[in-house]
């Protein structure tokens, strides 16, 4: 009792700085990897819409169709124009990066991995952070990433948005509708942790496997030592 | 047949003699408790990144164009490249907690006072080797904070008066960090500290076999034989103690398989999020901080607000670990004889480690930083109360045979 009434007590300074968190509220992305339906279509508007800028060029269309039960043919039909261009390839850029860099500024970064950098709450809300601002050169600003380099390429589909009073951005014009919308955002951002991590659910459902094993070989090594250490008083 | 062979082989070298000695008939307290698991765990790490680490040398492209790029094959690509990746990846923390912890047990069960003052500083020696290899190791992915921590933790050396900027220039082989300093990272990450680990880790193990294993009560078995000259309260490391690591290694696995295929970014702490980035010497992190296991002496480092003291007060707070066995002047080992004055300084420096650790990966405020500096404070002032204490202890009878 004295023992951890000590580590108690000295425990308490450590506490005062147990606070701490980001400065702009995101919004949850609840994306479902399990989803492929969802992943699909996140995989098509990203080609559609951000593919021509941001190259994935880690990942290789093959492994991609794959893993989001895409045929070959189809992935080759739908998202690759140059015939020199194998499936095996990596999902390199279609613009080179110099002329990327003096139209925006700066080369527009790759894609694959950036669900890791930011986290998918974050893209989500970055995707549906765009707000009309004229004193920036593409027209928009971002709520989640100020003074971003980037035009809205969804505008087509969300309309012009436009920053309320109390921060809410509503949007009208568009080809979908608000909900439409963040379905789409969603899907895309999918794409991207799935795009992160191809492997996570490989992984996962292996480490069930390997947990299982592992309790039981505990259990075994626990008796295993209790009979061996029956001798010692 | 097997006895013939046997016998031929010990005619020339001293096979059985060795396993004997260091394993079949090492003499091993009989109370070891949880805290002792640490010891075979560290080894264990040390092979697992021993093995991962040669298989990812294999598809890994230790230049500052293609390393960034390598890494993603290997997760892509290499067939289970994830798996060993990944392992070497939260190997590399799991080798810190185990270190930590195997040093804190040292630490409260006095292993470090005579006659193990030459097992302590060889185990130092291990620490101080494997945070080396760890930093370097973390410059080869070639990510953002890759990048940039080196960039921050070499530039420390930049602090030495007179030799500081060729020092650092000397260290890096460019003026900036580059494929320069990627190549002969790699070399020593890969080659050289490795070799220097394992030589270390055989020195650990010889002293270790020589003066015999300290116990939760500290005193020695050696000191009570029966009339064979076996200590009575010792048993045989094999199978007693085998059997038993092997339960703590099952454990262990638990955990660490756990964090290896669920988390395996622990959190952003094993692998830090900006460095999902390639390395870009044009464009500097929001925040640079070092990974978590080097995250106390960062705090300090930050805490003092001179460079160069800064960085003798880094160096100091892992100096002063070595010299332990001689600050400590108390005949009494374990925590468990000792004063109340000793109980409370050890709590209060475990706590203090903590919080250090936990400033150290934060960006600093002015109320952080004076944080930083009261436990900069009190980190110091466990090994300086210790010394002036531990010369009139009042100890309580330490007993004659080990306790369960």
């Amino acid at each position: 009792m004295k023992k951890l009434i000590i580590a108690l007590v000295t425990l308490i300074p450590s506490l005062a700085f147990a606070a701490g968190g980001s400065n702009v509220p995101l919004e949850s992305a609840n994306i479902d990897l399990h989803d492929k339906e969802s992943l699909q279509r996140g995989l098509d508007s990203f080609q559609h819409y951000c593919a021509g800028c941001h190259s994935t060029q880690y990942q290789r269309y093959s492994r991609v169709a794959d893993d989001l039960g895409i045929s070959v043919d189809d992935m080759r039909a739908k998202y690759i124009f140059d015939d020199s261009i194998k499936i095996g390839s990596l999902m390199e850029n279609s613009i080179p990066s110099k002329d990327a860099a003096k139209w925006f500024g700066a080369t527009p970064p790759d894609l694959t991995l950036v669900a890791r950098v930011r986290g998918e709450d974050w893209l989500y809300s970055y995707l549906k952070g765009f707000y009309h601002d004229e004193s920036r050169p593409f027209g928009v600003n971002n709520t989640v990433f100020p003074s971003v380099g980037m035009p809205h390429v969804l505008e087509e589909l969300q309309g012009l948005p436009v920053k309320q009073e109390d921060g809410t951005i509503v949007s009208t014009g568009g080809k979908l509708n608000a909900e439409e919308y963040d379905q789409v955002v969603r899907d895309i951002t999918g794409f991207l942790v799935y795009s992160g991590d191809p492997v996570k659910l490989e992984r996962e459902s292996l480490g069930w496997w390997v947990m299982g094993f592992l309790f039981i070989f505990f259990i075994i090594a626990y008796f295993l030592k209790k009979e061996y250490w029956k001798d010692v008083h | 047949m097997v006895k013939n062979i046997v016998d031929w082989i010990d005619a020339r070298i001293p096979m059985t003699a060795t396993y004997n000695r260091h394993v079949g008939q090492y003499a091993t307290p009989t109370n070891f408790n949880f805290w002792y698991f640490f010891g075979s765990l560290a080894m264990l790490v040390l092979v697992n990144q021993l093995l991962t680490g040669i298989w990812l040398t294999m598809n890994y492209v230790p230049t500052a164009e293609g390393a960034f790029a390598s890494i993603e094959y290997i997760m892509r690509d290499v067939e289970y490249g994830w798996l060993l990746r990944y392992m070497h990846s939260t190997g590399a923390s799991a080798f810190f907690v185990v270190i930590y912890l195997h040093m804190f047990r040292g630490l409260i069960y006095g292993s470090y006072q005579k006659p193990r003052e030459l097992l302590w500083l060889f185990g130092m020696l291990i620490f101080l080797v494997l945070m080396a290899e760890a930093f370097m190791g973390y410059l080869l992915p070639w990510g953002q904070m890759s990048y940039w921590g080196a960039q921050v933790i070499i530039s420390l050396f930049g602090a030495i008066p007179v030799i500081g900027d060729d020092l650092t220039l000397w260290i890096r082989g460019d003026f900036v960090v580059s494929g320069a300093t990627l190549n002969r990272f790699f070399a020593l990450h890969v080659i050289a500290l490795p070799l220097v680990l394992v030589v270390l880790v055989f020195l650990h193990l010889i002293a270790l076999h020589e003066v015999g294993s300290n116990n939760p009560d500290g005193i020695e078995i050696k000191k009570n034989k029966d009339e064979n000259g076996w200590p009575v309260d010792g048993i045989p490391f094999h199978p007693y103690y085998t059997v038993k690591d092997i339960m703590g290694v099952a454990g262990f696995l638990i955990v660490f398989c756990y964090v290896l295929f669920f988390m395996p970014e622990g959190g952003g702490y094993f692998l830090e999020k900006p460095n999902f980035e390639a390395a870009n010497p044009m464009k500097t992190p929001e925040h640079i901080a070092p990974v978590w296991y080097f995250t106390p002496f960062y705090a300090i480092l930050r805490a003092i607000p001179d460079k160069l003291l800064g960085v003798v007060g880094m160096g100091l707070a892992i100096a002063v670990l070595f010299v332990l066995p001689w600050l400590d002047r108390c005949k009494v080992k374990s925590v468990r004889y000792r004063s109340m004055v000793h109980k409370l300084n050890i709590s209060q420096f475990a706590v203090s480690f903590i919080v250090l650790g936990y400033l150290g990966a934060v960006p600093a405020t002015p109320a952080l930083t004076i944080a930083a500096r009261i436990f900069t404070l009190t980190y110091f002032g466990f090994f300086l109360a210790l010394w002036i204490y531990s010369k009139n202890e009042k100890t309580k009878p330490v007993p004659e045979r080990l306790t369960h």
